[in-house]
């Protein structure tokens, strides 16, 4: 179960105005302005649900993530994943939470993938039997096969995310959040990461927040949808229910890019 | 531990398999400490009552130097750690659980071991089949040879710490470059590395031997040459706990506090 309540996130970030002038004013007095990043920011998702988290750039996705993942500490507010308060407990919170960014890698780069995954094995201290068990299944569903053996760095975008996914999965966390798993792969690698997102979630259980800026992730994958602006909860519903909202026979895309223009976000 | 072990062995391991850079590392290497060699004999002929420490001494300071040089070296950085921390991609080691700072010290340490191991025993041999004295003189005893390994693994601590220091650094700078530049040539100078501490103005000299840098490279060389002896060497090794101590405990506080400020680099 993962909760929050009432957070609030604002960053300090530095500011002035173009030209040389103004470079060297900035030399000798700096003006920061606050930019909030999560307003009031209140959720409950239940274990085992599949979540998309969506809105445009900049609403305030990956603050919650961090948030969540207990790399940031809110201003305000209460938080709690599986019973525990992400920043104060991190060691054991993180310990149950899969992460997968999907701009960035967690895999060594001129390694073969299997001795990264050797290296999370023993960072997550997954039992040696445990681990076989979580990756020969893992192998299997994504296809990992010879994929393991090559080094990071010779494997195509989709093949590396394939064995992203694996590595978050290793240590069979009760949580998974994944920020734009499917950027940039072809339609095979999205539509194999999709179904092994649902297979995942029907026989482990586990709970899935998902953010992306493709909604057919959110149609093929989500049950619900939570879609954030500007840093305020602005919908929670289903994918029927935003496609209700916007009317006509829109695709979720069409619909979700409507309401984007009607919360003026 | 056993996961810290783990991240030492994964960069040693990734560190092994650069061979063309060991081989053209080592080619450097006995280059530089020929030269270095010969010039000092150039010198040493010239005024030898004038040479702050003696030419035996020397010449092995040289060798080993060349020899341990990717250990101490303060040009060895870690490029992966300041990028993830300019990029934002520290985020997934902070969502690991393990200390950060843990992390990248058994990285730290690796990175310099493993280029260490390609790169030590050529130079050793080589500098050892050099005729006297201008050779590596391996004669020491074993109460010296016990202190040099000692002073050797302070030595890499310090190294490490100091690095550790500038990575976690990069959290509050814009681009860390400037700090990294600065201190590998006051590393150079105050550690020994362009001339032997010996060879500074007094004055300089004691600057460079209470600094951090002097409590790296300096010490184990010279107690190898038997340069330092006796109430010298527990000096310079109680500096190396010291400063350690130091960095440590100011490299960790700054890591806390910039952990805090992932937050902006790359939404």
């Amino acid at each position: 179960m993962i909760e929050m309540k009432g957070v609030n996130k604002s960053y300090r970030v530095r500011r002035r105005e173009a030209g040389l002038g103004n470079a060297v004013k900035s030399l000798f007095s700096r003006e920061y302005t606050e930019i909030p990043a999560l307003r009031d920011m209140t959720f409950v998702i239940p274990s085992g649900q599949i979540v998309g988290y969506i809105g445009p750039n900049g609403a305030g996705k990956s603050t919650t993530i961090k948030i969540l993942s207990g790399i940031l500490r809110p201003d305000s507010g209460e938080c709690r994943v599986c019973g525990l308060v992400p920043w104060e407990d991190r060691k054991r919170h993180v310990a149950r939470l899969g992460v997968v960014f999907g701009q960035r890698s967690q895999l060594w780069w001129d390694v073969p993938v299997s001795d990264s995954m050797e290296l999370l094995r023993d960072i997550y201290r997954v039992p040696q039997a445990k681990y076989r068990e979580n990756l020969d299944r893992l192998t299997e569903l994504l296809d990992l096969g010879d994929l393991l053996k090559t080094p990071a760095r010779m494997l195509s975008l989709g093949q590396r995310m394939r064995c992203e996914i694996a590595a978050a999965l290793l240590h069979s966390p009760e949580v998974l959040f994944l920020d734009e798993p499917t950027i940039g792969l072809d339609a095979v690698s999205k539509l194999k990461v999709r179904e092994f997102i649902l297979e995942q979630n029907r026989l482990c259980g586990t709970t899935v927040i998902l953010t992306t800026h493709d909604m057919q992730d959110v149609d093929a994958l989500c049950s619900r949808v939570l879609l954030i602006g500007k840093g305020r909860l602005l919908l929670d519903g289903s994918t029927a229910e935003i496609r209700a909202m916007a009317g006509e026979n829109l695709s979720t895309e069409e619909s979700v890019a409507d309401l984007y223009r009607r919360f003026g976000i | 531990m056993k996961k810290y072990l783990s991240f030492f062995k994964m960069r040693l391991m990734a560190g092994l398999q650069y061979r063309t850079a060991a081989l053209a590392g080592l080619s450097t290497q006995f280059i530089w400490g020929g030269m270095e060699v010969l010039i000092y004999r150039v010198l040493w002929n010239a005024h030898p009552e004038r040479f702050p420490m003696g030419i035996e001494a020397l010449s092995s300071y040289i060798w080993l130097q060349q020899a341990f040089l990717t250990l101490f070296a303060m040009w060895n950085w870690e490029r992966d750690i300041i990028e993830s921390v300019k990029t934002g991609a520290v985020a997934y080691e902070l969502t690991r659980p393990a200390d950060l700072y843990g992390m990248w010290m058994a990285r730290s340490m690796a990175l310099r071991l493993s280029r260490w191991l390609l790169r030590a025993a050529p130079v050793i041999v080589l500098g050892c089949l050099i005729p006297a004295p201008y050779g590596l003189r391996l004669r020491v005893s074993p109460a010296v040879f016990a202190l040099f390994l000692l002073s050797s693994a302070l030595m890499l601590t310090v190294v490490c710490a100091y690095s550790l220091f500038v990575y976690a650094l990069t959290f509050h700078l814009t681009d860390p470059n400037g700090v990294m530049v600065l201190s590998t040539a006051a590393a150079d100078l105050l550690g020994g590395g362009i001339v032997p501490l010996p060879f500074l103005p007094a004055g300089l000299r004691r600057i460079a031997e209470l600094s951090p840098f002097g409590a790296m490279q300096n010490v184990p060389l010279r107690i190898f040459g038997g340069d330092i002896a006796g109430v010298e060497i527990a000096e310079a090794m109680g500096l190396q706990v010291l400063w350690s101590a130091v960095l440590i405990s100011v490299g960790y506080a700054l890591m806390r506090a910039g952990i805090r400020r992932v937050s902006l680099a790359g939404g």
